[in-house]
This record gives structure tokens, C-alpha cells and sequence, in this order.
């Protein structure tokens, strides 16, 4: 690593100047820290051997820029990821919407879309799947398309289902896959209650009110002035008496929303409390 | 060294038990932060903070993401999350993908600090029976920072330690009993105002 060429501070801000010019990308209130592993991560694996080169490629070549993104923000994800907050999820906050005539969740942040599987898995196993709608984004197109087509690799299933089991799951995991060779295919019933699509947390609005809404590890990325800015657009999205889930290492503390909110026990889930009369 | 601002203790299998040894002899006064990055199993980080915090005066903590690094105080990386260092002296946390099938890994905390901290960093690589750490370690003499290994021969896990004396420039092989003393040789007396 330290013997290869080093990106400039500088430069990394000249590329994120770029980026948001010509694709409207805004990547300035990221953490440094690991923007700029990403960064030296995909030069390295691109085999890039000048800097000049490399940003010449990502301004002029659209495909080039996908990739850049694709790579730059991480996608790693797991179904049933953090067992005891699914717990908590089953337990005590989806039974709350038991009379609801409709629930609206909103999955910020749903990269590949192993989350989104699971949490309509335990929709299902409450009853509550049929009157549900998981509005599942991303910023990343390209996780999207693979979210969609619900396959993931068999190879994963083994620990995906000793999540599903101590997550409070009831079920035989394999009844929700058919193996097609190294994948798992998730059922259409699961898929239909899911929309996928593109959404920035960054620059993009509100664009419905949930009861729901859960974005996880997506928050770490961002320094604390966006992250303000992100959880002000979930508060406004939310709905009275709503929930919203973040990451275990994640918090609304600190944050100007968080007098409206009470939190859940041990995992990371406030509820929305009704405005006062 | 001439002025200390960050301490890294890293390690795997068997460093625990050397960490509890050395804890106790720590001045309280340090006038850097201590950050430990052990390898462990998911959950339960409230065991390890608990287990360490029982062993020194010192504050103990698990690392909160964006938090402000300060002296006098031993951060411990939260299992499962890459731990970074930003250029003003707070942490972030990745969920990357894992390295050297390790999340947290001691190569990537180590070089994202020895970018920050350059030759005001010092890092001791412990017990551990994986490289992760060797390559963080040449990125940190790298900088000019100091790079410390624990002598093998104490060790209950050599081979993390060996690999780090085999292929970086080590500054000191400490053993278990002279790491407090040599921790304690990089304070350095907060002016008074
Ligand atoms: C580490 S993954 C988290 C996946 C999942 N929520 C989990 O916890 O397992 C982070 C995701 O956030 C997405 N992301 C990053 N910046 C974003 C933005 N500005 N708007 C929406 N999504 C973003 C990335 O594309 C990536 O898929």
C-alpha cells in the first residue's frame, strides 16, 4: 500500500468538485477517512497510473463514473445482519401496525437488498405482508438491478439462516429460497411487496410518509452535518408515533430531531412521539 | 520520539491477557489517546470495555463514530466495523468489506492513523496468529512513526508478532512486563498554561 501513489488530499477534493459539477454527485459531506480508502482502492484495483488519467476517465466517460460510484460507496450487506434488532423489529415494533389498514416502510439505503428480503420475511411471518410496501433506494443503480432480480449466493444461506434463527425466525429458512445452481432464489410473494428504486439521502426530497423507516450503516459514511440534514428528511417523513431504525453503531443523539423522539430499549429504534396540544 | 499523540495496541489470539498485564502500570496522566484494536467474536463489546476498565484509572471506552479523539483515555474498536482516524482527530466507522478476513483490521487502522498522525503515531502489534497489522506497520514507519512488536517468544500466539519483526523495521521488541514502562516514556508533562 504505502509504496504505491498516493491521492492528495487535495486531489480527492479537485475529483468530488468534478463529480458533483458534471454528474450532480454530491460526495462533500462524506467522511474522509474512508472516502479516501475507497478512492485509493479503486485506482489501485483499476490498475490507474496517474491521477490526471484517472480523473480524466471518471468526467468523461459516464460507464467509467458508475463504476467509480458503485465502488466508492460500500455495499456490504447481510440478511438478518444484527439478529437481536430483528428480534426487537418482530417483537415489539411491527405488531404495533397489527391494526393499520396499510404500512409504508421506507429502506434507505438498501444496497443489494438482503435487508429488504428479510424484513418482508418477517412481515409475512406476522401477517402483516399482504397490507405492507417496502420502498427499498439507493443511491447506486447497479445494487438496485441486482436487489431486484432476488438471488443471492448459496454459499451465504447457511449463516443467513443461523441469523433467521436467532433473530426469532419460526420457519424453515429454505422455504423462502429455491436453489438454482451456486443461488438462492427468493419467492415473488416477498418481491412484490418491495419497490425498488433510486433515491440520494443527499439531494433528493421526501417523497411519501411512512411508519416505518430504517437506514442502517449508511450514516457512518456521512459527516454530522449531513447526517443532520439526512435524519431532519426522515423526521419529515416520518409519520406521528412512527419508528425509525439506524445502525447499531449509529444515533440521532446530538442531532436537533432527537427531543421529538424516545428510544426503543438496547437497539437502535426511536419512536416519533405525537406533537403535544 | 520526540512528541507522542496517538498510541495503537493491536492484536489477535493472546492479547488480551497481555493487555490486562499492562494496564495497571499506565500512568493516568497520558497525554495521548490509547487506541486498542483487538480481533474478537460479534456482540458482547460491553465485556471487553468492562474487562479493561477494571484494570486502570484510566477512562475506557468503545469507540463512538464521529466522536472527538482525546487524551487520557483508552478507546477500544467496536467488533464487526473498520476503525479510521480523520484528519481533525475524530473516528469514523466503515462497514467495508473485511481485510485479511478481518472487520475490525489492524492494517487499516493503522494506516489510516499513520495518514493522520505521521511520526507522532506509535503502534505496538501484540499476539495474534494471523499478518493482519504487518502491512499497517510498514505504513506507519512509513510516516516516520514508531512501530513496536511484542518479542514472540512471550507471546501464546508468535507468529503475528514474528511476521512484523520479520518484514518491518521494528523500533523495539517489548516484552509483556517492559511495555508499561516504555508506554509510559512517551508521556510527555501537559505545559502548564
Ligand atoms: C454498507 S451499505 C448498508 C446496507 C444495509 N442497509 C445494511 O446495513 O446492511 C451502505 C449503502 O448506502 C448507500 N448510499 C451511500 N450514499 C448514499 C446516498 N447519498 N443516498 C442513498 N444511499 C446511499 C450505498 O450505495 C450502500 O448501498
Amino acid at each position: 500500500m504505502s509504496n504505491q501513489i498516493t491521492i492528495s488530499d487535495e486531489q480527492i477534493e479537485f475529483l468530488l468538485a468534478d463529480v458533483l459539477a458534471w454528474y450532480g454527485y454530491d460526495f462533500t459531506g462524506y467522511s474522509r477517512a474512508s472516502l479516501r480508502r475507497r478512492i485509493h482502492r479503486v485506482f489501485g484495483l483499476d490498475k490507474q497510473v496517474s491521477f490526471a488519467e484517472f480523473r480524466y476517465k471518471i468526467i468523461n466517460d459516464k460507464s467509467y463514473f458508475k463504476r467509480f460510484v458503485e465502488q466508492i460507496t460500500v455495499n456490504v450487506t447481510e440478511m438478518f445482519r444484527d439478529p437481536a434488532f430483528y428480534k426487537t423489529l418482530r417483537n415489539l415494533v411491527l405488531p404495533h401496525f397489527g391494526t393499520y389498514p396499510f404500512i409504508r416502510i421506507w429502506l434507505a439505503g438498501c444496497s443489494t437488498g438482503e435487508e429488504a428480503y428479510s424484513i418482508a420475511i418477517v412481515l409475512k411471518e406476522l401477517n402483516l405482508l399482504n397490507k405492507s410496501l417496502i420502498y427499498a433506494t439507493d443511491i447506486n443503480p447497479i445494487v438496485l438491478e441486482k436487489a431486484s432480480q432476488a438471488m443471492f449466493p448459496m454459499s451465504q444461506m447457511k449463516q443467513y439462516s443461523e441469523n433467521y434463527i436467532s433473530s426469532g425466525g419460526i420457519k424453515d429458512f429454505s422455504s423462502y429460497y429455491s436453489a438454482n445452481y451456486s443461488l438462492a432464489k427468493f419467492g415473488d410473494e416477498l418481491k412484490s411487496k418491495i419497490i425498488f428504486s433510486t433515491h440520494n439521502l443527499v439531494s433528493d426530497h421526501s417523497f411519501n410518509e411512512f411508519q416505518l423507516i430504517l437506514c442502517r450503516n449508511v450514516l457512518i459514511y456521512f459527516d454530522r452535518s449531513l447526517q443532520f440534514n439526512v435524519l431532519q428528511l426522515f423526521d419529515q417523513s416520518l409519520e406521528n408515533l412512527g419508528y425509525l431504525a439506524l445502525g447499531t453503531k449509529e444515533t440521532i443523539d446530538f442531532s436537533p430531531i432527537t427531543k421529538k423522539y424516545k428510544r426503543l430499549n438496547t437497539e437502535k429504534i426511536w419512536r416519533k412521539q405525537g406533537e403535544r396540544v | 520520539m520526540k512528541e507522542c499523540k496517538a498510541l495503537i495496541i493491536a492484536g489477535s489470539a493472546g492479547s488480551l491477557e497481555v493487555l490486562l498485564k499492562v494496564l495497571p502500570d499506565l500512568r493516568t496522566d497520558m497525554s495521548f489517546p490509547i487506541i486498542i484494536v483487538v480481533h474478537r467474536k460479534q456482540g458482547a463489546d460491553f465485556l471487553l470495555a468492562d474487562l479493561l476498565s477494571a484494570r486502570t484509572k484510566l477512562k475506557v471506552k468503545e469507540v463512538e463514530e464521529k466522536e472527538e479523539i482525546m487524551p487520557k483515555t483508552i478507546y477500544i474498536a467496536p467488533s464487526d466495523y473498520h476503525l479510521l482516524i480523520e484528519k481533525e482527530h475524530t473516528f469514523s466507522l466503515d462497514y467495508s468489506e473485511k481485510v485479511n478476513y478481518s472487520r475490525p483490521s489492524i492494517d487499516v487502522t493503522f494506516q489510516s492513523a499513520a495518514e493522520v498522525y505521521t511520526n507522532k503515531l506509535a503502534c505496538l502489534l501484540l499476539s495474534g496468529s494471523n499478518a493482519d497489522g504487518v502491512n499497517g506497520l510498514e505504513t506507519v514507519t512509513h510516516y516516520k512513526g514508531v512501530a513496536l512488536a511484542q518479542d514472540p517468544s512471550t507471546a501464546s500466539v508468535s507468529y503475528m508478532p514474528e511476521q512484523a519483526i520479520l518484514k518491518v523495521k521494528i523500533a523495539h521488541i517489548l516484552k509483556p512486563e517492559d511495555m508499561a514502562s516504555y508506554i509510559n516514556s512517551l508521556n510527555q508533562p501537559l505545559t502548564v498554561q
